[in-house]
């Protein structure tokens, strides 16, 4: 095959991968784009394959093969609750396969045309440095992610002093050693600089809490990017570069839109180290307060007798697997010609649209599901809030007082409803660590317990 | 895929840039309620890094780089089934309100 007519396929492989992307504008169109994707890489592989210097296909397919079976495994086997978990774990694959392939152009550069080896151009050798840094930390941060979101470590931010110095000293050090690694080919200087960015990478996501995760999986999913995009680069392969940056873009944008949601800047997020500020927040005295209790039937009642509920999901949700519960509790009160919609904060669960996939999942129809946009201002004409394991996007501190830390993030205007029903497990704080003073109003009624229970039993009373 | 000189980084670096500029269009697009598909989607496509590791592994005989590159296929491969095996579970969950339901109601 030509090198014009590869470029030509691998073009078109770029091509379909933007369509892909594109064809997730609207549900509708986005089984098509996914299908597109399929294609284009069907395309990639097969046209790498006729390279003249690829013979060895009986290796190659076998690893396919594997590699085809064991994801395939997974992704058919694993439960929508624990996708976060999945996406960082197949985050960490992309980097250390990036880890793998800058490894193998250095140590047989002929195959990939950039030299020989203990001459190989030095573009390329900064290049491959730079692929290796990001894969790697792309690697270890992701394998770390997954750990928290698993529960295999603590989701607690981990904080210790100099961190950031720290985190810039070793930045500082594989600088060094990239130079070093340029100037003399050395392999052991190349494997130093795979285990320092292994340690960066664990070090730059240690410090973030489990409720600021959605930001981290944005984070990691743009490095796998720019891990590609340096490849890309090494094998001056345009293919991998085009997909590098639509994937690094990808993630930067869910970065920024999450953390946006968190009213954190973009800086904050890139450093790491928040979530850790948990003991400053003011807490103030509020045992004197009244709590108006309630159970599974006075919220029947409330519900049944209202117009139009609005149910506000978070990671509680998730935690208790409540949402087909939720649903079907839905279901009557639309039965009942009740308007039933769902409002969901940006930051809601564990990963970007996290709370969208789990309603789909219990077969809410998309139509229902509003973002923070489209339905903030309907809450003034709403009876009932129904809030299931959200606190802290509820919080009207947000909006008032300066000293929160949640000060500034935009919030879900539930106190503007007539009543409010808070599904929580207990009293305490949300990852925030800020007391919600929503809880205390009169319009509010508490209910305490698992919230996929707490939902059985209002579908009981509500058929009952 | 020949010399690798400056002329060629600087076409690199035309796409690269030209790319960015494209990705930030198009994720910009997509709607919130899918954004967890699109984090599957990426992943899987972010794993045509397999074409490196094809061509680690292509040449005949057993080496450490062509070790390296199956290591690298099988990884990738992991992503790329598993990713677009995933979005396509998570897309499919996604409907509309259709007659059927609101038959049975």
């Amino acid at each position: 095959m030509s090198s014009n007519m590869v470029a030509i396929l691998y073009l078109i492989s770029a091509l379909l991968f933007i369509f892909a992307l594109r064809g997730l504008s609207h549900p509708e169109s986005s089984r098509m784009g996914n299908i597109f994707g399929v294609i284009g890489m069907i395309i990639a592989v097969f046209t790498t394959l006729m390279f003249k210097s690829v013979l060895s296909y009986y290796e190659i397919g076998a690893a396919i093969l594997i590699g085809g079976a064991i994801g395939s495994f997974i992704a058919l086997r694993i439960e929508m609750t624990a996708l976060p978990q999945l996406v960082a774990a197949f985050h960490s694959l992309v980097g250390l396969a990036a880890v793998f392939v800058a490894a193998a152009a250095f140590y047989d550069p002929v195959a990939f045309s950039i030299g020989k080896v203990g001459s190989i151009k030095t573009a390329s050798l900064v290049e491959m440095s730079i692929g290796t840094f990001i894969g790697a930390i792309t690697f270890s941060g992701s394998v770390l992610a997954f750990g928290k979101l698993q529960g295999t470590i603590s989701g607690k931010p981990i904080v210790f002093k100099f961190q950031h110095l720290i985190n810039a000293l070793i930045l500082l050090l594989i600088v060094f050693l990239i130079v070093l690694f340029v100037i003399n080919q050395s392999p052991t200087i190349f494997w130093t600089i795979v285990i320092v960015s292994i340690l960066l990478g664990f070090l730059v996501v240690i410090p973030i809490g489990g409720a600021d995760m959605p930001v981290v999986v944005s984070m990691l999913n743009s490095y796998s990017g720019w891990a590609a995009c340096g490849i890309g680069f090494t094998l001056s392969n345009n293919l991998l570069i085009i997909t590098g940056a639509l994937v690094g873009a990808s993630g930067a944008i869910l970065s920024y839109i999450m953390s946006k949601g968190m009213n954190r800047s973009i800086i904050n997020v890139v450093l790491g180290g928040f979530g850790g500020e948990q003991d400053t927040s003011a807490n103030k005295d509020n045992s004197d307060k009244i709590v108006k209790q309630g159970n599974a039937e006075d919220a029947a009642y409330i519900m049944k007798n209202a117009d139009s509920v609005i149910i506000v999901p978070g990671y509680g949700m998730a935690v208790a697997q409540a949402q087909h519960a939720l649903r079907e509790m839905g279901d009557i009160l639309k039965k009942d010609g009740i308007e039933v919609r769902y409002a969901i904060h940006p930051v809601a669960g564990r990963m970007p649209g996290h709370m969208n996939v789990l309603l789909a999942e219990a077969n809410v129809p998309y139509e229902e599901v509003l973002e923070l946009d489209e339905i903030n201002h309907d809450f003034p004409m709403t009876e009932v809030s129904f809030v299931i394991g959200a606190n802290d996007v509820t919080n009207p501190a947000a909006k008032t007082d300066e000293s929160s830390p949640i000060f500034g993030m935009p919030i879900l205007d539930v106190e503007k409803s007539q009543s409010v029903l808070f599904v929580k497990r207990s009293m305490a704080t949300g990852y925030s660590g800020v007391d919600n003073e929503l809880f205390y109003r009169d319009n509010t009624t508490m209910l305490f317990g698992d919230a996929k229970k707490m939902c059985e039993d209002i579908v009981k009373s509500l058929s009952a | 895929m020949e010399a690798h000189s400056s002329e060629v980084f600087v076409i690199g670096l035309t796409v690269f840039f030209l790319a960015c500029i494209i990705g930030y269009y198009v994720v910009w697009s997509v709607t919130p309620a899918l954004h967890s598909p699109l984090m599957g989607v990426t992943n899987a496509i972010s794993s045509v890094i397999i074409v490196g590791a094809i061509l680690a592994a292509g040449p005949q005989g057993f080496d450490t780089s062509k070790i390296f590159g199956l290591i690298g296929v099988i990884l990738a491969s992991v992503n790329i089934f598993g990713g677009f095996l995933v979005t396509y579970r998570m897309l499919s969950m996604f409907k509309k309100k259709t007659k059927k339901t609101k038959e049975k109601e």
